[in-house]
């Protein structure tokens, strides 16, 4: 298992191999820093904390200490039991060591690394002293095994607390023991569940699973800090069970009603455990496109497993992590994953003034949605429009955003509502005076951003933020009508918002520091991932879109039809295809994006034929919020068909396809090497700062295919020269939109030259 | 105007110059009976009016010389929702004598009281009587909203087929009842619930909570043998007996309390039915008058209310600790320290709540950190505190409960020879009350 926080990283030391319960120890002078042990009357209560992080990993230390740890306390004979709990609050183990893993460099040693730690986790598992995981915040990866090796778990309600096993996003399977023994704790669907999907599970829903014995609730204030009293209170819980277990007056199995005997029973027949696999294999595959390989081989472990017997289970377990391990899929991942965590810093310090109060111009999606997820971070916001019309509508998906969590039960009712009493809809600008920011999300038109630039400049504080949330307008050409340009940021938020993750902030020569940093702290604490790029037309995000989008366009021309490009671009691994994601967009945004920035960089930015768009537009064919766009939309957003419309349309504009550049594969290259291309030049013109935010805002803002890594990481690991190759082969037929940057061009030269290391 | 009647004994009077002397003539109520029990037939004004009627005869007042009547009740009987005005046409007070509701959850009839004091301390009132009742033998168990919504649309159906058509609409789903749940709104969480949790936060053991239920009823039992419980009021119930005694008083043994399951928080939780107030029915009233007024009409007042305060706080973690909060801020306005209270009575929610307060009380850090004062206001000594039983034992009708609290303050200050009483109370929604009550002279 993998730690989804980061965790400190170790040095590897490959000669040192430790295992648990190695024989009594003489030397009882251990300098213990990670792991340590109470004696409380026949219970050993063993605490975890690392010293140097915020959570817990299993790093080398980590387990070292334990196994010295678990040895003496194992040799003790007046210990009769023992409690495992960390004493970081919001933590128990987050898994292991994600850097441990990385400096492997064959997947043998990865496989040794599964094995020894499957080892450990066995004698766990076989300890004649019973042992009781207190599980207080994260309990993930080889965290989740650990705990589910010891013979019970109590867990806290803690909104912290969650059980899971994320190694599939990172392109890797449980390779403790996990995959053996998870589907025989919560049976197959369960296991199934979590592993494949990665998700976290909390502490109620555990409980219900089987995957935690008994709960423990939270305390508040008593005579010390509550977080300090609910690790005390769960440890006596578990000092209790410990003693219970040893006394037989706690059952170790669990008590199930009559449905789950039924369930158990249906499901210890092979044929229904095949059938459970056949089903899991097929929507994985529909799922993945068989892009992914992590999934495949934890399903084979399962089964292997299941059907072979533990050793062949265990076996096919450490064996599988250590190839995927070494796949490129996963190295993509796990870039992704330390993209993020980077990402989730402010690399520009912290701001003079905390916004405390964020207004917001234009109540529409964007603007509601910017709203609904800083209300949810207790920040006083300010939603304002011109029409009642428009700002009840705003006000209105703010609260269902809110209202579907009540639903889910993530937030209760009373939760809502106080969340929505930090929000203020109004007409006028009231308040103001007290904006620490303010976000435009108007019409994208010049003339009316600079209106309310102007009308806001009237009434704000000296030190308010102005932020501007565009798709394609330059910041610079805003930040013109203005008095004070060192305060006007751009702040460009994706649709949305309450679901995509990222934050693109463009920052004009003009931008100070502190504005800046105050852009970023504001979308740290919305939640965002963030990025922070230069001032140019599209910035970053956008302009590695548009001239993707117009090969799409170029590719329906040639007689594809929507839904076939679709499945193209699916099919590579985007999540949302080329077309849907245009009707998404909005057709006429889609448009007006690539007039503009058609305009700014020239036939670069040609391919499909613009007059297509603006056709659709003239019809009413907006996408998905008219209803029609390259696909008809009615209630049931799912199943749709294509706008029968649209035939003729596109019939106009027909091109002929040259067979020469025009199969599935290059279709899909075609428009990948565009987004690419256009993306390395960014770097090139320094509109992005590095490789790692390049490739972050290409995966959460644009759903560019995560196992790939984002386009960075896709040129380093398809090669350069590769990708140059097959763009000069499009050169030739399409000029030069396929032609290859001299960042890329250098890089194909020099096959040493890497984005990332 | 006129000097304080008040003759210092070894303490001063809390009498200030400007704020009118205002006493509790006297105070009754019902027997507490567990819920389901001799009363379950009745109504909850049926509870009050024998209350009011109680008062009456007790104090002999005339029934058109109350200028006022407040009672306070929690879970409300929809066909009396302003219970006040029911109780008080039936118990026979003149019909010209307005008479107004409030809810404040437990604390219900202290706000009813504190609500008569302010109005004869500005004047309006000169006599009011203050009361509250509670009757969980029969609570308001609702048709879902679904269903209420169908039959609410089936009054405005003009034609046979738009009524057909409702009809239909009705589903197995819209025939679950809602029942009313002893629960926070805003946290969904069961008091009990919450009481287990505090009292795992300030490590009150089950051991020390069953030891102090156990006194309860043992002080309870006692105080009843010795008739004490004077403030009790016989009522005779329409078709069945005569009943003169609280039957929820049930000194038990450690042993049979251990044997208990944990009611909230399974398995490993300390809050048990033992060590917890139970579901009760009854009323309570008292007779609160300027002290020129009783004095004009020839009493002799028991008491004088003095300083008040409510207080609020986290309803989720910290839900049970108004009387923590309330003792030193009424001490504080009245210029009093905790030694100088000679009986304390304190509402038992639960053994639990009441053990949690005296160490959130005694502790320094709990002061600084969550109250903003520089030190603690120190722990009630028990040999004052609820020396005839509490609430665990009494029962708590929680609409009726403060007024007891109030009069038996009253009665111990006259029995004990003290000075000064303090009544404090916590309240669902995470309030809580306090009050300073100083004995009349003899």
């Amino acid at each position: 298992g993998v730690a989804t926080s980061c965790g400190c990283s170790v040095q590897i030391t490959r000669s040192r191999r430790n295992t648990l319960f190695s024989g009594i120890h003489t030397c009882c002078t251990f300098a213990w820093t990670h792991v340590n042990y109470e004696i409380k009357g026949d219970v050993a209560v063993i605490r975890i904390s690392d010293p140097n992080s915020k959570v817990n990993t299993l790093s080398l230390q980590m387990q070292k200490e334990m196994t010295e740890v678990m040895d003496e306390v194992m040799g003790n004979s007046a210990i009769k039991s023992v409690v495992l709990i960390s004493s970081k609050p919001g933590c128990f183990i987050a898994g292991a060591d994600i850097n441990m893993i990385q400096a492997c460099k064959s997947t043998e040693e990865v496989t040794r690394l599964s094995q020894e730690g499957q080892k450990i986790f066995e004698k766990i598992e076989k300890s004649p002293k019973p042992i009781v995981a207190a599980i207080n915040g994260s309990c993930l990866g080889g965290g989740l095994e650990f705990a589910i090796a010891c013979q019970y778990r109590v867990a806290t309600k803690s909104k912290k607390t969650a059980l899971g096993t994320p190694e599939v996003m990172l392109g890797l399977l449980p390779g403790a023991g996990g995959t053996q023994r998870l589907p025989k704790m919560i049976g197959l669907p369960n296991a199934f569940d979590m592993m494949l999907t990665g998700r976290n599970i909390r502490a109620d829903k555990a409980k219900k699973m089987g995957l935690v014995h008994q709960l423990v609730d939270t305390l508040g204030p008593g005579l010390k800090s509550p977080e300090e009293r609910t690790i005390e209170y769960l440890e006596e819980v578990a000092i209790d069970c410990a003693r219970g277990i040893v006394n037989k007056k706690l059952a170790l199995t669990k008590e199930m009603n009559m449905m789950q005997k039924i369930q158990d029973h249906v499901m210890s027949y092979s044929f229904v455990q095949n059938r459970i696999y056949s089903t899991v294999e097929k929507k994985v595959l529909k799922q993945t496109k068989g892009l992914y390989p992590a999934p495949m081989k934890i399903i084979e472990c399962v089964k292997a497993g299941m059907e072979q017997g533990p050793d062949a289970g265990y076996l096919a377990e450490s064996q599988n992590f250590g190839k995927l391990a070494m796949t490129p899929e996963s190295k993509a991942l796990v870039g992704l994953y330390h993209g993020q965590v980077a990402c989730k810093k402010n690399r520009f310090g912290v701001p003079e003034k905390e916004v405390k109060t964020l207004a917001i111009l234009g109540a529409g999606l964007i603007g509601a949605g910017i709203a609904q997820v800083t209300v949810e971070k207790s920040i006083n916001t300010i939603l304002k429009d011109i029409t009642e019309e428009a700002l009840n509508q705003g006000q209105h998906q703010v609260y269902k955003g809110l209202n579907d969590k009540t639903k889910k039960k993530s937030i209760t009712s009373f939760e809502r509502d106080s969340i929505l009493s930090n929000l203020t809809g109004q007409l006028d600008y009231s308040g103001f005076e007290k904006a620490d920011m303010v976000i435009e999300a108007v019409f994208e038109d010049l003339a009316i951003k600079h209106k309310v630039l102007k009308e806001v400049e009237a009434v704000i504080p000296p030190n308010c933020v102005f932020a501007s949330n565009t798709a394609a307008l330059a910041i610079k050409d805003i930040a013109a009508a203005s008095k004070r340009p060192e305060k006007v940021v751009g702040m460009h938020y994706f649709s949305p918002v309450d679901k995509m993750q990222l934050l693109e902030i463009i920052t004009t020569d003009k931008t100070s520091k502190d504005t800046t940093a105050s852009a970023v702290a504001l979308g740290l604490k919305q939640g965002k991932v963030v990025i922070v790029v230069g001032d140019g037309p599209g910035f970053y995000t956008t302009r590695c879109l548009a001239p993707m989008l117009a090969e799409a366009v170029r590719v329906l021309q040639e007689g594809v039809d929507p839904k076939k490009l679709d499945s193209l671009t699916t099919g590579f691994g985007f999540p949302v295809g080329a077309a849907t994601l245009a009707d998404e967009l909005g057709i006429d945004v889609a448009a007006h994006m690539a007039e503009n920035l058609g305009k700014a960089f020239g036939s670069r930015f040609g391919g499909g034929n613009l007059e297509l768009l603006k056709t659709m537009v003239a019809k009413g064919f907006k996408g998905r919020k008219s209803g029609k766009g390259f696909y008809i939309y009615q209630s049931e957003p799912k199943p749709k068909d294509i706008n029968p419309e649209l035939k003729e349309i596109v019939e106009s504009y027909k091109m002929m396809p040259n067979p020469a550049v025009s199969s599935d594969s290059d279709v899909q290259y075609r428009l990948i090497s565009r987004f690419v291309n256009e993306a390395v030049l960014c770097l090139q013109e320094g509109i992005l700062t590095n490789p790692v935010e390049g490739d972050i805002g290409a995966v959460f803002g644009l759903g560019f295919p995560p196992f790939l890594g984002g386009p960075f990481r896709f040129v380093d690991n398809f090669g350069a020269d590769k990708l140059v190759e097959k763009m000069k082969t499009f050169e030739e037929v399409f000029g030069n939109q396929f032609t290859p940057c001299q960042l890329l061009l250098d890089h194909a030269k020099d096959p040493s030259r890497k984005f990332h290391n | 105007s006129m000097a304080p009647v008040v003759s210092t004994k070894s303490k001063k009077t809390l009498s200030k110059t400007g704020v009118k002397n205002i006493v509790l003539v006297d105070g009754v109520r019902t027997p507490f009976l567990q819920s389901g029990t001799t009363y379950a037939d009745l109504m909850p004004h049926d509870l009050a009016r024998t209350a009011l009627q109680g008062l009456l005869n007790r104090t002999g007042i005339p029934k058109d010389a109350v200028d006022y009547i407040i009672y306070g009740t929690v879970i409300q009987e929809v066909k009396t929702s302003n219970v006040a005005r029911e109780a008080a046409l039936g118990a026979g007070f003149s019909d010209r004598i307005p008479a107004h509701t409030v809810t404040m959850a437990c604390i219900s009839s202290n706000q009813a009281m504190t609500t008569a004091v302010g109005m004869i301390a500005a004047g309006q009132c000169d006599a009011v009587v203050a009361g509250g009742v509670e009757f969980m033998s029969d609570v308001p168990i609702r048709h879902s909203r679904k269903m209420r919504k169908t039959m609410l649309s089936l009054n405005k159906a003009k034609t046979l087929g738009a009524r057909l058509a409702l009809l239909g609409s009705i589903r197995p789903a819209h025939l679950a009842p809602e029942l009313p749940a002893v629960a926070e709104f805003s946290t969904e969480e069961t008091m009990g619930h919450s009481a287990d949790r505090l009292a795992a936060a300030f490590g009150v053991s089950r051991r020390e909570q069953d030891e102090y239920a156990l006194r309860s009823h043992s002080l309870a039992k006692r105080a009843q043998d010795e008739g004490l419980l004077s403030d009790v009021v016989g009522f005779k119930v329409p078709g069945k007996d005569i009943v003169s005694k609280d039957n929820g008083i049930r000194p038990s043994s450690m042993e049979q309390m251990a044997k208990l399951k944990p009611a909230f928080v399974k398995p490993h939780g300390t809050v048990t039915a033992a060590n917890s107030s139970y579901l009760t029915d009854g009323a309570s009233a008292v007779l609160i008058m300027s002290e020129e007024k009783a004095l004009a009409l020839g009493y002799k007042p028991k008491a004088y209310l003095r300083d008040f305060v409510y207080v609020s706080q986290d309803p989720k973690d910290q839900l049970l600790l108004g009387p923590s909060y309330a003792t030193p801020k009424v001490l504080e306005r009245s210029g009093l320290k905790l030694a100088d209270i000679d009986v304390f009575e304190f509402h038992e929610a639960f053994a639990g709540q009441i053990l949690s307060n005296l160490k959130a009380m005694d502790s320094d850090w709990f002061a600084k950190t969550y109250m903003g004062r520089t030190s603690k206001v120190g722990s009630p000594p028990l040999d004052k505190f609820n020396l005839w039983g509490g609430s665990l034992s009494l029962g708590h009708p929680f609409g009726a409960t403060g007024c007891r609290l109030v009069t038996t303050v009253a009665h111990r200050l006259k029995k004990e020879g003290g000075q000064y009483g303090l009544v404090a109370a916590c309240a669902a929604g995470g309030q809580g009350h306090a009050m300073v009550i100083e004995a009349y002279p003899q």
